[in-house]
Parts: structure tokens; sequence; C-alpha cells
């Protein structure tokens, strides 16, 4: 389990890291967190012939809330920021509570130490959770290279199983977690094997309420049920039910139906999607609970300005 | 009086060295040595068609290239078969490089040596190795049926066939009241420690010598082994146990390939040379353990009592037998358990696959034993509708019956015959200290808010320490530091405490004066191994009777300087003391100094002990006839047979309704293994087994595929139970002593892990209602004996 030779490269400046991937092309690779990648290149399963190091790029470990020009708020992420980071972010928290609560489930403490969240989102692991994060809050990437910058939504950047969009000479700068619209409360819930393994299933849900405390709008999003995230839109199974009488278990059935998981060696189809009528049922219920508190995303404005924008080393 | 620390739960003396990082492990020596990486085989049974080394030949740093065509003498020859038995009658082994044929994936190819482990896995990928694929048998049910076979000339797969008997058992199941019959499945796990195997062999070219440094639980016979396998004589062998990161069974397995070709490659490139096994390694080359079917049919009255007990074992014992039949002769022997089980018979067939050798992991095929007869106890309750540990209780050997005689043969080829322990007693303390009685309380309190628990038991017994003999050496010091040696190795067990406390309490020093060496070839050669939970019982004795040696020879010695009968001499707090004279005495170091007369004042003790230092009478030789310099002595323990510890675990989880993930609410444990030389070593034992039993319980299993690949060969998809997943653990003991040796003890190194099988399984069935006959359990499958409605998932919770 030792890696084949490769070549290091520890650009200083972005400017600098784009040329070197634009130069290496597709037998390049970049290193941030390295969570997935060492153990893959230990392994043999991956063996870029040349490994660009990001960490040491300024002004790439940002977390902060900003607003958007179509007058909403969103967390974005640099580069090197690490899964701590933002779940440690006390903005974040409040802007897009959704983040922390699915960052709890990501692996260990330690492995969130290390790992960051765009690298994750990159690698597109179907069982990572903050590809469903990125997709059910319709988040997007920034890519840059030396041909230009572009923004990819969610519903584009995943492809496939463990492919993102991104082209070989292309660096995912940041990634955009928008905060959700007011009186929308917000769940993660996924079962695992183990404490901080892959989720079996996993489930994020954002329940909006109206002000006679209806269910306006609520959309779920699964990991480990197919190769990219799945968003679902439940608004119409609701039907605008009122909280107390909605019948989330009904939802919660109609969801796992939409879903073709598959079987693998620590669990069946048949159970991912039992889990997924379950999670869904609770995801739903949380989240339409912490609404119902006004436990809801807070908008750039309400946060305050003065700690809105922070570098994290 | 020096205070005596057998029985106190003193701190491990080994800890602040483990736990800041100053440990010593194979890989952390010599790190100049050349290293080895292996080509192994990707198929799991396969000719060898052609191996093709000449892509590789141009990679720098390169050294050397092995392929069986290398190899000579005894080193072509297969590996020994280390405990042959009658009942082996095709027993089969590895050569060290594979011969024409593979028969797993993961066995040993092509051996290549260069500069670095990069390097050297650099070469391995570009070594081309053309194979004929053969058919290959993968679990139990290809193997049984026979329609393929591993080896051409073992038919029907079968490496042993054995059958014990005691009583007519088909006859008196025939006769009895009710019968009932299971059919049980274990899956395999493995010992899994934190280091893998490695070795690191040197060769002294002026001295014609070898040193081997290896990561085993059997030294001594590791270096009888590589003497034998490069035909050098023995006393130019020494083999050494550094710190060793966990055994738990499969590095009592010897010699490895990698422990013998190491070694060979030493000594033909004359450099040091290494091989550090890594993690994908060990899932397929070191060795697996648990796979079994069972077959039980069971006689009982309506009181529950055991009128018969017949077992049926079909054992998966892998591609190779190296290790004999050892388990499953254990899990057919132990499965009795605490108990009389009326007449007895046992058979099990031994069978091959196209999977990794089987070999003993921690409880050595006696969780699959423990598994049989408690799952036999439930379905018996269940069946006559009585409580579960009022079946067990009404067929429990009494005290007043030991020692008891089984009327089988044991591992090590004595008699089954159990020495002491009070079966009733330990029930009564795990009863109390679960609420067994108090629990049906607890359900309905649970099933008001939507809960589902259940209550589960099991029992064991140990047969540990087995034979057939350890030493120890004991040797007090000029400065008054005692130096202990013993044979057998250490994985983090606490040796280093433990023997420096039976040590310090027979010579009357204070327990931080006794250092304490294990597994070095150099400094004890005879020994047999840390196996079996026989090290505290074997060298724990061993040292004790050499520290006696070490202090009868003291008093007479000290007698002679204090002009003292030593009937009146008592040793304490360092000193050999007159009884009841305060002042007269003399430091255990002056004892040392006297005891060995010199002719060169080397440093200022040495002076003391000089010709002309003292009187002395010129009559005499400076050494007595018969006598020998030193305050030092050697003991050696052999015991008429194993000494037998025994315990029993309860459990309560809880199953979720609607995700059916399987919780552990609590864990209780109530454990006799005779005398305590340390609680807290002991309590560390049983905490490392039972995590083991939960993962071997609800998480670990070897996924083969139709093909023999093994997939999930790494931490991330082996579910080895992280702490988190490990539920606190409440123990007690009874201490009931041994009267096979002198310090009364049994063993205590596997207990924890053997009924962790089986307590859960009873604690799930009891909250299901479902029968499960089947470990380990995941959610999934807990979820699917659900859909197919064998219990009570529907009912309202």
């Amino acid at each position: 389990m030792k890696p084949p030779g490769f070549t290091y490269h520890r650009p200083q400046t972005v400017e600098e890291a784009l040329d070197v991937l634009a130069e290496v092309g597709p037998e390049g690779k970049v290193i941030a967190g390295g969570q997935s990648l060492v153990p893959m290149m230990n392994m043999r399963l991956a063996a870029p012939q040349h490994l660009v190091d990001i960490n040491h790029l300024p002004d790439l470990g940002f977390v902060q809330v900003e607003g958007q020009d179509d007058g909403r708020s969103g967390v974005r992420v640099g580069a090197t920021a690490r899964h701590a980071d933002v779940e440690r972010d006390h903005d974040a928290g409040r802007a897009v509570p959704l983040l922390q609560q699915a960052l709890a489930c990501v692996a260990h403490p330690t492995i969130r130490n290390r790992g960051t969240t765009v690298g994750s989102l990159v690698h597109a692991d179907p069982a990572g959770e903050l590809t469903a994060v990125l997709a059910l809050l319709g988040g997007s990437v920034e890519l840059r290279s030396t041909r230009g910058t572009r923004t990819v939504p969610a519903t584009e950047f995943f492809v496939g199983l463990l492919e993102s969009c991104v082209e070989p000479d292309e660096l995912a700068t940041s990634a955009l977690f928008p905060v959700p619209v007011p009186r929308t409360g917000s769940s993660w819930v996924e079962v695992a094997r183990r404490n901080g393994d892959y989720a079996l299933c996993g489930v994020g849900a954002l329940v909006t309420i109206d002000d006679d405390r209806r269910v306006r709008a609520a959309r779920t999003a699964y990991v480990s049920v197919g190769p990219t995230p799945v968003v679902l839109d439940v608004t119409d199974e609701l039907d605008a039910a009122p909280l107390h009488t909605a019948d989330w278990a009904t939802v919660g059935r109609w969801a796992a139906e939409q879903l073709t998981p598959g079987d693998d060696i620590h669990a069946t189809a048949h159970y991912r999607k039992h889990l997924a009528a379950v999670l869904t049922e609770r995801a739903l219920r949380e989240a339409a609970g912490r609404a119902e508190r006004g436990e809801s995303a807070e908008s750039a404005e309400q946060i305050d300005g003065a700690t809105r924008a922070r570098r994290v080393s | 009086m020096t205070t005596r620390t057998v029985g106190e739960p003193i701190p491990r003396a080994e800890d602040p060295r483990l736990l800041t990082g100053e440990g010593r492990y194979v890989d952390d020596i010599g790190g100049d040595a050349l290293e080895v990486a292996f080509v192994r085989s990707p198929h799991a049974h396969a000719r060898i068609v052609d191996i093709d080394v000449m892509d590789a030949l141009d990679v720098d740093g390169l050294v050397a290239i092995y392929t069986y065509e290398d190899l000579r003498d005894r080193m072509a020859e297969p590996l020994p078969i280390l405990i042959p038995h009658p009942g082996l009658t095709h027993g089969r082994t590895p050569y060290v490089l594979a011969k024409d044929e593979v028969n797993h994936v993961g066995e040993p190819v092509v051996m290549v040596v260069a500069t670095d482990r990069y390097v050297a896995e650099d070469v391995c990928d570009r070594i081309a190795v053309e194979y004929d694929p053969l058919p290959p048998v993968v679990g139990i049910e290809a193997a049984r049926s026979a329609a393929l076979l591993v080896h051409d000339d073992v038919p029907d797969n079968v490496s042993a066939h054995l059958v014990q008997e005691s009583g007519d058992a088909p006859s008196a199941i025939a006769q009895a009241p009710n019968v009932l019959e299971l059919d049980l499945e274990i899956e395999r796990s493995a010992s899994t420690p934190l280091e893998g195997r490695g070795v690191h062999a040197r060769w002294d070219p002026d001295d014609r010598s070898l040193r081997v440094y290896t990561s085993t639980q059997a030294s001594t016979s590791v270096r009888a082994a590589v003497a034998a396998k490069l035909e050098l004589p023995a006393d130019r062998v020494e083999v050494i146990a550094p710190d060793v990161g966990g055994g738990f069974g499969v590095k009592i397995v010897h010699p490895w390939p990698e422990e013998v070709l190491v070694p060979m490659a030493a000594i033909r490139l004359g450099r040091a040379v290494k091989w550090t096994e890594d993690r994908r390694e060990h899932f397929v080359s070191s060795a697996h353990e648990r796979g079994q079917f069972q077959h039980v049919r069971v006689g009982f009255d309506d009181d529950g009592r055991l009128h018969g007990l017949d077992v049926t074992v079909w054992h998966d014992n892998g591609a190779y037998t190296p290790y004999g039949i050892i388990v499953p002769i254990i899990t057919t022997t132990q499965l009795l358990g605490p108990y009389k089980p009326g007449a007895y018979r046992a058979e099990f067939f031994s069978l091959y696959t196209n999977t990794l050798t089987v070999t003993p992991y921690r409880g050595a095929g006696r969780p699959q034993g423990c598994f049989a007869m408690e799952r036999t106890m439930d379905a018996i309750a269940e069946h006559l509708g009585l409580d579960r540990v009022t079946v067990r209780e009404r067929n429990f050997i009494q005290p007043g019956e030991m020692p008891y005689d089984h009327g089988l043969t044991f591992q090590d080829g004595r008699p089954l015959i159990y020495d002491s322990g009070d079966y009733p007693a330990t029930l009564e303390k795990l009863k109390k200290l679960i609420g067994w009685d108090e629990f049906a309380e607890y359900r309905a309190a649970a099933r008001a808010e939507g809960r589902r628990v259940g209550i589960g038991i099991a029992c064991y017994v140990e047969g540990t320490g087995v034979g057939p003999y350890e030493g120890g050496f004991v040797k007090v010091e000029t400065d008054g530091t005692v130096v202990v040696a013993t044979g057998l190795t250490t994985q983090g067990q606490g040796h280093q405490t433990v023997f420096a406390q039976v040590v310090a309490d027979e010579l009357g020093v204070p327990v931080d004066r006794v250092v304490v060496t294990t597994g070095d070839t150099r400094r004890f050669g005879y020994a047999v191994g840390t196996f079996a939970s026989r090290a505290a019982v074997m060298s724990g004795n061993a040292v004790a009777l050499a520290a006696r040696q070490v202090k009868e020879k003291a008093l007479r010695v000290a007698g002679e300087a204090l002009e003292a009968d030593p009937r009146d001499l008592e040793l304490a707090d360092g000193e050999v003391r007159v009884k009841g004279v305060p002042g007269a005495s003399v430091p255990l170091s002056t004892v040392a100094v006297l005891s060995n007369p010199l002719r060169y004042a080397f440093d200022d003790e040495a002076k003391r002990a000089t010709q002309f230092a003292g009187p002395s009478d010129p009559e005499k030789p400076p050494v007595a006839e018969g006598d020998e310099p030193g305050l030092e002595a050697t003991g050696y323990y052999s015991p008429p047979r194993s000494t037998f510890a025994n315990g029993m675990h309860a459990a309560i989880v809880e199953t979720d309704p609607d995700t059916a993930e399987i919780s552990i609410l609590r864990y209780c444990v109530v454990h006799d293994c005779g005398t305590l030389i340390n609680p807290r070593i002991v309590e560390g034992q049983i905490h490392g087994g039972v995590a083991q039993g939960v993962g071997g319980a609800l998480y670990e299993r070897m996924v083969y595929d139709d093909a023999g690949q093994l997939l999930n060969a790494s931490f991330m998809d082996f579910l080895m139970p992280y702490s988190t997943e490990v539920p606190m653990i409440e123990t007690d003991h009874l201490q009931t002593p041994s009267p096979l040796n002198p310090l009364g003890i049994k063993g205590a190194g596997e207990a924890g892990v053997i009924p962790g099988a089986a307590v859960l399984a009873s604690a799930i069935e009891d909250a299901e209602g479902i029968r499960i006959s089947r470990m380990p359990i995941s959610p999934s499958e807990l979820h699917d004996l659900r859909r197919e409605g064998h219990g009570a998932a529907d009912e309202a919770p």
C-alpha cells in the first residue's frame, strides 16, 4: 500500500496552480485534504503522475456568509476550508443549519479536521453527505482554469459515480450553499453501520411553512441510493397539509418508491429503500418541527455584518 | 513488610512507554534494511503457467526477485503441519512461494527485495504472472457438496473427520421426552491486530549467525523453524519478539512464508532485509477464523434437563491446515460449557475451501461452540416455556461434582476434566448484576414508550493454561534490581506487570525493582508461546517457582552472613531480616554480591566480593560443591492438564422497530479465572474480548464472492467496532482457585470474546421474537428476518 511515484507541485498562487493544471492536464490531480485521494493512491487505485497541492494557496480557506445578486444569501466555502471549519463556523450555522446537521455525520472528527468540503463535492462520492446538501439547497460550485471561470449548479455538477464535471485543468475554488427561504426548517438523518461510516441511506429535508402553519414547500435529498445525489420535491405529496396532520409516513413511502438503490455487502436494496421511507418521514417531521419553532435559516442581513466574512486559517 | 501486590489493581508498567510512542515494533527496527514486497495471487484457484520478470529488471532500486525456482532444499518443501493429529488424514500446507498452483487470493508467488517498499511495489506491478484459472470452492456449502475440489488428492474436500463420544447420545435422544434440532451458522472474522505481521532479519557473516525480529506469539518456535528450514545450527539463530501490536491468535502460526523467506534473503544478500505487512495483505494473506455450520440434535426431559446431545460441525479450514485441527476440536469439546450433556456425541468435518487459511483467533473455536450450546439452551427454554436461566441452572455441573470428567479428549491430548468452578454462584451474581428478575418490568415500561428491548444470557467454560510447559529465570543483580525472563511472548497483555507482581511478592522487593523480558531467545531459550490464555498460568507459575529457589538461596547466603538460621529469616523491603530482631538485616543486593565471589574489583560492589574482602574459611572452596555463583534460578512449570476458567455474560439490547438498528443498552460480565494477579489487567482483557465479541456478533464478517475474492479487505468495509460501538461493560468476579498450580490461577485472555455472538443472539431473539440462528446479524438482515415474518415484528411495540 505505497503509491507509485509522482511529481509533487506546491503552487503559491491560484494563478500558478491553474498554470500547472493546464500544463499537466489529465495526468494531474488536485490534493487538498487527501482523505479520499491518498488511500486510493496507496491502494494504487489512482495513480496521478502530478499532484497539485493547493494547501498553500492563500485566501481559499474561507467560510463566509454573503449576499447574492438575486437577493438571497449563501454560505460560500473556499477550496481549502476543512469540514471542521464549516462545522464550527457560527455564522454559517445560523445561515444554513443543514450544513452543520449534515457535517456531524461526515466521518469522524479527525477526518473532518483534514478533509475539505469542496474536495468532498469534487470527489462526488455517492455517500458523501455534502453532495446531497448542495443539491438540496440548489447550490453551485465555482470552477477556475486558465480558460476562465464558470459557476456550475449542483444539478449539473454531479455527473456519475465518483465523477463531477470538473475538467482536468480546472480548480474548484469555492462552493455556494444558498440560504433557504424564510420559515424553512431543515434536517439531516442517516443510518450507518458504525458511527461515522458511510450512510446506508442518508436523507436531508427542507420544509417551508406558511403563516397558517401549513406546508408551503418541502424537498428531500438522498445519498447512498444511487450514483449521484437524488432530490425529490414532495410539496405536492403534502398538499399544503397543516403541520400537525401531515402524513409524513405516506410521503416517506412515496419518496422511497421514486428511488432505485442497489445492493452491496452492507445492505440490500430493499432495506435501503425501507430506510429511505423511514428516514424521509423522520427528516421531514424534524425539519417541519424546526420550521415551526423558528429554528430556521437566517439571511446575511440578519447576521451581524461585522462577523460576516472571516478567513479561516 | 513490603505490601503484597498480587491481587492489587496496580497500573501497567508498560503503559507509559507504549502510550507515549516509545514502543519498539518490528517496523521501527533497522531503518536501513532492504524492503520486501510480494506478488500475491489475484485468483482463488489457478495454475501458474509462467512468471515473466523481464519488464521489472530495469527498475531502479531493485535488488532481487525470488520465485519458487530459486528455493533450495528444505525451503523448497511445503511448510510443516505444526500440530499433527491422527484425525487430520489429509493435511495440506503451502509452499513458501507458490509452486505450480495457488489456492487462495493472496497466496505469495514472487518475493521482491528492493531499496524500499515503494520500489518493491513498483517492481511487483511490472512482474507478469500468467495463470490458468481453475474453478474455486468458496463457502461451506460448496465445500460440502464436493462438486469441485480444492486439492485434487483430497476426496470430498475433507481434511479431517473426527468423532468423539461419551455415552450413547443417539439412543439417549431417541428415548428422551423432547427432541429439538437446530441448524446454526457463524461467519468468518479475523484477529486483525493493529500491527500486522512483520519480519526483520540480519545475517552476521563473521559470526555466521542470524538475528530475526518478528511480530510473533512464539519466538522460540520460530527460531527452531527458521533454523530447520534454512538448515542452520539452532545456536546460530536468535529470534526476538519486540513490542508486538496485538496478536489475538494469528501470530501463533509459524513459520509464516515470510518468516523464512526474509531471513533467506538476508543470508543470500548479506544485508539486513525486512518486510512489514500492510493491511490489505493482512486481510488476504494471514488467517481468518470462525466460519462453521452446525447441526444440533438434543433430547431433554420436561424439566429441561439434557439427556443427550449430538452435534455435527462443518468447519471451513480454508486452503491449508498449517495449524492442524485445533479449532474444531476446541469447538466440539468446549461447547459443553458449564453443563452436563447427558450422553454426548460430537462429529466434525474440517473442509477445504479456496479462501484464506483458518487458524485460531481469540476464543479459538469456543465462540462457535458457545453459540451452539447457548442457542440450544434458549430453544429448550422456549419449547418448554421455562425461564432461560432456569434451564441453564438445571443442567449445571455442581461445585461438589468437581473435578468433573467429561470423558472426552481436549485439544492438548489430555482428558477433558474441569478442575474447579462454582457455576450456580456465578449465575446468581450475574442475575443480580443485570437485574434479570426485574427485566419484565423494564420491558413493559419500554413497550409503553414504543421501544423494543430484549435480554440475553450466555455461559461458557474455557480450558486455559495448556501445557506442555513454560520456564522462568529470576536473578537478583548486585544493585538490587531483579531481572526476570520468560520465553513466551507479549502482545500487550501486561506481562511485564503481572510477572513482576508475582516475583516481587515472592522476594519481598518493591514491584518497580523487577524488570521482565519476554519472547527473546537470547534471554530464555525454552518456551512454547502465548496462546490459549496460558501465559499467566504457565509463566506466572514458572517465575514464581524460580523466585522461590532464589529466595531459598538468598536466605542461605544471608544466614551465613548474619550468622542466623535461614528458618529465622524473612525477605521484605529488599532486605533479608532476622525475624523479630530490628536492625539485624542485610540488603538483598549485598546477598547478590556475596553469592558471587570475585577476583577482579571492577567497581565498588565487586570490590566487596573479592577474595580479600572479608573472612572466609580457607578450607572450603569459594563456591561450595553443588552450589553455583550468583543469586539466580530457573524454574519450570508443567501442568498435568488444562485449568478451566468460566464466566457468564448478559446483555440488554434495543432494536429499532423501524430501521432494525441494534443497540446494546447494557453488557454485564461475571468472570471466574481463579486467583486474580491484577484485577485491572483482567478487566482490561475482558473489555477487549467483549469488544471483539460485539464485533463478531454485529459487525465483522469476511465477504467472499463466488470467485473467491474478498470484497471487504480494508478497514473501510470490514467493520471492526469503534469505541462508539462497544458498550459500557459492567464486571464482577468470582475467585475459585485452580487446584492444579501453585498460584491457583486460571487464564483470562480469551474469555471476554467467547459468549459475544451467543449472548447478543439471545437478546435480539428476545427483543424480536424471531429465531436467530445465524451470526453476525446486521440491521439489513434483521429487516429481512422481519419481512420473512418469523416473529413479533408486526406486533405493535
